[in-house]
């Protein structure tokens, strides 16, 4: 999340034990110009991504496109199969040309189109987020997919202002990380 | 609190009396006009009959093929032949002109394998029949406009029976919108009960099983396959029926309004806990009256073919555009700058829920459809051929309007939460179930005598003139803020 930004400031991390105090500490620091770099949480806190200030994800639109790819792949697939390739005549259904015989595969059309959508999806999101088989961990702290949040916030001005507003925000632990 | 001011109410009545007006005009119009057709146009006319009669053709021979197996040669070798090219025939012309030639055949082999006299008789009931068609058309026409605002309010009467039961609470805010939208049921209801008793009375002659003898065996009309359906398809019973729907979803509709209004200056949550009842057995009610409804107000037209799911293909269809009519409705509000607790987050699951059953609407018309071309039954297919035929454009625009061009508009998260788009879809869903309606209706009660004109146009008018003046009188009526409902707070902060 912190990509893009050229001047690189120290990390401060703060752990907290619950989602509420995160949301309000992570909205009370943005106001007071802070930049969070990350949050880590052990789920999905309601209206973080909102108060973080990020970008809203295009996974949904490339999921339209994927979807399409896969309309158009099982047209392609049921038309080389059943008409063109090796004609089927299954129940006697006119097989002259595809549009013909085009509402038996709505089905197949359908489960494509998810299946599509659905795997690349999956893929994507791993390929963003550098998720492979035996990629190592990025969470700073176990602890974060127990039942603490941890919190980084590049470091501007003093550190000890920073420390202490944090302290005001409810944070158990405070440490500081060079960049 | 909405005021209805007087300019809004003298608008509404306006479209109401403009809309009572046209059929009025278009229905003196109808009658002279289709004796002009008649002397005028013969061959135009004569085309037409012969049209409907290769479809009581094909009526006939189901039944005496799959129905009482009366075995001929014929009816063995050709009905499904026929029928397979038929089904083909909406792509290919080469195979369309097959199909004529297989169904003239039909119905010549049909007519001469017959006594002279039965010939005789034959052609008579199809020339009267095509004059019956010609006279039903603005009774249809305002049948289908009854049906298609009675969704309205039917879907939203249902939705927040849903809320009760479903105990949910993001849409506390808008509770009181529903509730006046489902007073609309009321004036539809009784237009489509008048029409049933003038059916009764042979005033108009688009229920082909209320005509006369039709189930008394050597009666003129007999009708063997309509005579074993007389245990539910009888006058009596069907205005039994009709009694009970209209008594239990108007009753649901005022006692969930009652408690709704007496929590106001009472107990919420009791009100609540009394209203959740009231919608349990509502809902439970409607769960069997939606199916026998749809099939009684539509399905009954074509007596002759029946569809198990049709109940909730209609009930799919009213829901999604009466979620519309919610959207206009709530969008008109903040336009008025009421209801400052609705935001786009509302907005947002109102296009969720008219997105999401519209595409449900499309499964079961798909659902109903593959089955019955896969599966080619004669007695089936008639149904969807003559759609395919005679109604071919209203047919695929409805299509197009239903399910193409709603799931473009507001597939996307951004574009549900912003007035403009879900606005075009909920038009979009309207209009295109205004055809649906249409296209139930119409090709069983007035066949290829269709047509969009004064007589169509003014029920739409006369019942939008209705829906809007019953809908924001009863809004009038009561604070939109249902402020002692148990989770007025969950709604006000909900967000997503």
């Amino acid at each position: 999340m912190s990509m893009g930004h050229t001047k690189h400031n120290p990390i401060v991390r703060a752990l907290f034990n619950d989602d509420d105090i995160v949301l309000n500490a992570v909205k009370d620091l943005r106001s007071n110009g802070y930049h969070i770099s990350e949050v880590y949480s052990p789920f999905p806190i309601h209206g973080l991504d909102e108060v973080m200030g990020l970008k809203r994800t295009r996974l949904s639109t490339a999921a339209f496109f994927y979807g399409l790819t896969g309309l158009f792949f099982c047209s392609w697939l049921t038309w080389y199969t059943m008409i063109s390739d090796w004609p089927q005549n299954i129940g006697g259904k006119p097989n002259e040309y595809w549009a013909l015989n085009m509402p038996s595969f709505i089905p197949v059309m359908f489960e494509l189109t998810v299946f599509f959508a659905a795997h690349l999806m999956c893929w994507s999101y791993f390929a963003v987020n550098k998720l492979y088989p035996g990629a190592k961990a990025q969470n700073p702290d176990p602890r974060t997919t127990d039942d603490h949040f941890l919190m980084e916030v590049e470091l501007e001005g003093e550190e000890a202002d920073l420390t202490k507003k944090l302290q005001e925000l409810g944070a158990l632990e405070i440490s500081k990380v060079e960049a | 609190m909405f005021e209805f001011k007087t300019k809004t109410k003298q608008l509404a009545i306006a479209l109401t009396l403009l809309g009572a007006i046209l059929w009025v005009v278009g229905f003196a119009l109808n009658g002279s006009s289709s004796h002009d057709a008649g002397h005028g146009h013969d061959a135009h006319l004569t085309e037409e009959v012969h049209i409907d009669a290769r479809y009581d053709a094909h009526a006939e021979e189901a039944h005496d093929d799959h129905s009482y197996g009366l075995h001929t040669e014929e009816a063995d070798e050709y009905p499904g032949e026929a029928h397979a090219s038929m089904i083909a025939a909406y792509g290919s012309d080469q195979v369309n002109e097959v199909h004529d030639t297989h169904a003239e055949e039909a119905h010549a082999d049909h007519i001469d394998n017959s006594e002279d006299t039965y010939h005789t008789e034959g052609h008579n009931a199809h020339d009267s029949h095509a004059a019956h068609q010609i006279a039903n058309r603005p009774w249809s026409a305002l049948y289908v406009a009854a049906i298609f605002f009675f969704g309205l309010g039917i879907g939203q009467l249902f939705f927040l029976g849903i809320q009760y039961v479903a105990q949910a609470g993001w849409s506390a805010g808008l509770l009181r919108l529903m509730e006046a939208q489902s007073f609309t049921i009321i004036a539809p209801l009784l237009v489509i009960a008048i029409l049933s008793i003038l059916g009764f009375g042979h005033v108009h002659h688009m229920f082909h099983w209320m005509a006369e003898g039709i189930h008394i065996d050597g009666h003129d009309n007999f009708d063997p396959i309509i005579a074993g359906k007389r245990g539910f398809l009888n006058p009596t019973f069907f205005t039994i029926r009709i009694l009970v729907y209209i008594g239990g979803w108007v009753w649901a509709a005022k006692t969930l309004r009652k408690y709704s209004l007496m929590s106001d200056t009472g107990d919420g949550v009791l009100m609540w806990k009394k209203n959740r009842g009231v919608a349990a057995a509502f809902t439970v009610f409607y769960a069997v009256t939606s199916s026998t409804s749809a099939w009684d107000f539509i399905m009954s037209i074509d007596a002759h073919w029946f569809s198990t799911l049709f109940g909730w293909y209609t009930f799919s269809g009213m829901f999604v555009s009466s979620f519309a009519a919610l959207i206009f409705l709530t969008l008109y509000m903040k336009g008025q700058g009421l209801m400052e607790w609705v935001n786009e987050n509302h907005l947002h699951d109102l296009g969720k829920f008219m997105f999401a059953f519209s595409v449900f609407w499309t499964y079961l018309w798909f659902s109903q459809f593959v089955l019955i071309w896969y599966a080619n039954i004669p007695e089936e297919v008639t149904y969807y051929m003559q759609r395919f035929e005679q109604y071919k454009v209203p047919f695929f625009t409805m299509l197009v309007l239903n399910f193409v061009l709603p799931v473009l508009a507001v597939l996307s998260r951004p574009a549900k939460r912003i007035p403009g788009t879900v606005v075009m879809a909920a038009v979009f869903v309207l209009v295109g179930h205004y055809m649906d309606h249409y296209v139930m209706i119409m090709p069983g009660t007035v066949g290829s005598h269709y047509g969009f004109g004064l007589v169509e146009l003014g029920p739409i008018l006369f019942f939008a003139g209705l829906h809007i003046y019953v809908v924001l009188s009863s809004v009038a009526k009561a604070p939109l803020l249902h402020k002692n409902h148990p989770m007025i707070t969950e709604s006000k902060n909900f967000h997503q």
